[in-house]
């Protein structure tokens, strides 16, 4: 008896093993839907799209958000949400001219800032950066905020750079893993935009840098080839430059697109 | 059970098998399909991918010689064992096998994580977890021990007790009772239980992304890095992926020959 139930057990636990390792952290919902607008955005963008949504009359938006180049992939793949909305101009760009998705709009900018757990004494300043013992939570270099920062950290020179980049010790697959790193307090300090330390509440703090070392940071919008719900998707991008997004945008701190 | 005629029943029961089976196998074919065995086996050339792999092996080695060495008496404990409390102790260990990898994640930096409840103990004792690879081994463990661990309580259940009773009568004490007969009476199933944690810790993702981190060499293994690769180098991420599928396949393959045909069962 207790032999004959053995294989039920083994094969429970199996489908148990499958669906444990299959449901991995799901951030990217499934696209279509009746009615419905699917947009696929950058995770910086989570409170400030998550606010127009409310108020966004077209369609009930529904949103996807992850890091921008694993978006650009997805549709790649063949994924189509109606709107894909990016934390750099490159993508939509790259998306565009190979004919994936229509025309890409400038809508917002955004600023870099060195952020560090608010209570934290070990990073006062970029200089800190190069100290040794120092941990710091960077972007992956293909999504958007890790490419930002490196950008930064290569116009420190060689030597200040090689020190930084060689004391980062998380490279995360979006910015929400490097505030997560943050808030945690896994690490000394991250790069991540000015938005992502308001959204925080006072738990990060945020360091400003010199204005040479900015990196312009342009969020660019486009309506997907193929989209469902075209209209509804027209009404989203035009609100915000121009409308509730535009103020759901300012009031999350994105700053007007870059003329 | 059979019939000579297919009855509606029968059919029906073939289309459902069909179906699942079709199902199941499409998504782990494609990922050969979808590439050349040449460009796979090109992409693996890659230093970054050596390095995810064999991180991925030192890591989940390293967790199922933790798990085997606790969970096995725990499991023994369990199994042979009455005391207050023991189907909640059960039911607690195989929580894990239904928590969402997040959840596994975040409760990890709860507990272990710099400002998590053990967290200044740990600091204390100078012992870093997060962002380390003893992170990713700590996160391994404890999605992967529930699976061995019930595993291994199922097959000392399954043990005869005039065995271990006959055992002690001739004077070996429990300790070697323990390990002279009920492990290798319960050694079957005690390595399908191994080659099922095996393969859960094999396939970790979010809990090891949200505790350990993601770093090339030191907490990115085999799946953090199929991840990594997904945006820029889809060939690569269906590489590393083949790889991971040939290795669970064989895992599982591992258990069914060397535990006989009894082990998974067959139809009778």
């Amino acid at each position: 008896m207790l032999i004959r139930r053995r294989p039920r057990t083994l094969l429970t636990v199996l489908a148990l093993a499958v669906a444990a390792g299959g449901c991995s952290d799901d951030k990217t919902a499934d696209a279509g839907g009746g009615g419905e607008l699917v947009v696929s955005a950058a995770t910086s963008l989570t409170n400030a799209f998550t606010a127009y949504g409310k108020s966004f009359d077209a369609a009930t938006a529904r949103y996807s958000f992850a890091g921008s180049d694993m978006l650009a992939a997805q549709i790649r793949q063949g994924v189509r949400p109606d709107v894909f909305a990016s934390a750099n101009t490159t993508l939509p760009d790259q998306l565009f001219a190979d004919g994936l998705v229509q025309r890409p709009t400038v809508f917002a900018a955004n600023r870099l800032v060195l952020a560090v757990p608010a209570k934290a004494v070990k990073v006062r300043s970029l200089s800190d950066l190069t100290k040794a013992g120092v941990k710091i939570a960077a972007g992956s270099p293909s999504v958007p905020v890790g490419s930002y920062t490196r950008k930064v950290v290569a116009k420190l020179g060689a030597g200040q750079s090689r020190t930084i980049l060689a004391n980062i010790r998380s490279s995360e697959p979006d910015v929400g893993g490097v505030v997560g790193k943050l808030t945690q307090g896994a690490v000394d300090a991250g790069f991540v935009y000015i938005t992502d330390v308001t959204a925080t509440k006072g738990k990060l703090r945020a360091i400003a840098l010199p204005a040479r070392l900015q990196p312009r940071v342009a969020y660019s919008v486009a309506i997907v080839k193929g989209a469902d719900h075209v209209a509804a998707a027209r009404a989203f991008v035009a609100g915000l430059t121009a409308g509730r997004g535009r103020r759901a945008l300012a009031a999350a701190g994105f700053e007007p697109p870059p003329s | 059970m059979r019939r000579r005629r297919p009855t509606a029943f029968g059919v029906l029961l073939t289309l459902a098998l069909a179906l699942t089976l079709g199902f199941l196998t499409l998504p782990v074919v494609a990922i050969f399909a979808d590439t050349s065995p040449r460009r796979l086996v090109d992409s693996l050339g890659d230093d970054s991918a050596q390095e995810a792999l064999w991180l991925s092996l030192q890591t989940t080695v390293t967790a199922l010689a933790v798990i085997v060495l606790v969970g096995t008496p725990a499991a023994y404990a369990l199994a042979t064992r009455t005391f207050p409390g023991r189907t909640l102790a059960i039911t607690v260990i195989e929580l894990p096998l239904v928590l969402p990898p997040a959840v596994a994640g975040i409760g990890l930096l709860a507990a272990l994580g710099p400002q998590g409840i053990l967290g200044p103990a740990l600091q204390d004792t100078g012992l870093v977890l997060v962002l380390q690879t003893a992170g990713v081994v700590v996160a391994l463990v404890f999605v992967a021990a529930p699976f061995y661990i019930r595993q291994a309580q199922a097959s000392f259940a399954a043990v005869d007790p005039d065995w271990l009773h006959a055992s002690r009568t001739l004077g070996a004490g429990p300790a070697r009772t323990f390990l002279r007969v009920a492990v290798p009476a319960a050694r079957p199933g005690l390595l399908a239980g191994l080659a099922l944690a095996w393969g859960r810790a094999l396939g970790e993702f979010g809990a090891t992304l949200m505790f350990a981190g993601s770093f090339r060499g030191i907490t990115q293994t085999a799946p953090l890095a199929i991840y990594d690769r997904f945006a820029t180098d889809f060939t690569g991420a269906l590489a590393l992926s083949a790889v991971l599928v040939g290795a669970s396949g064989t895992l599982l393959l591992t258990v069914k020959l060397a535990s006989g045909p009894g082990a998974f069962g067959a139809a009778r």
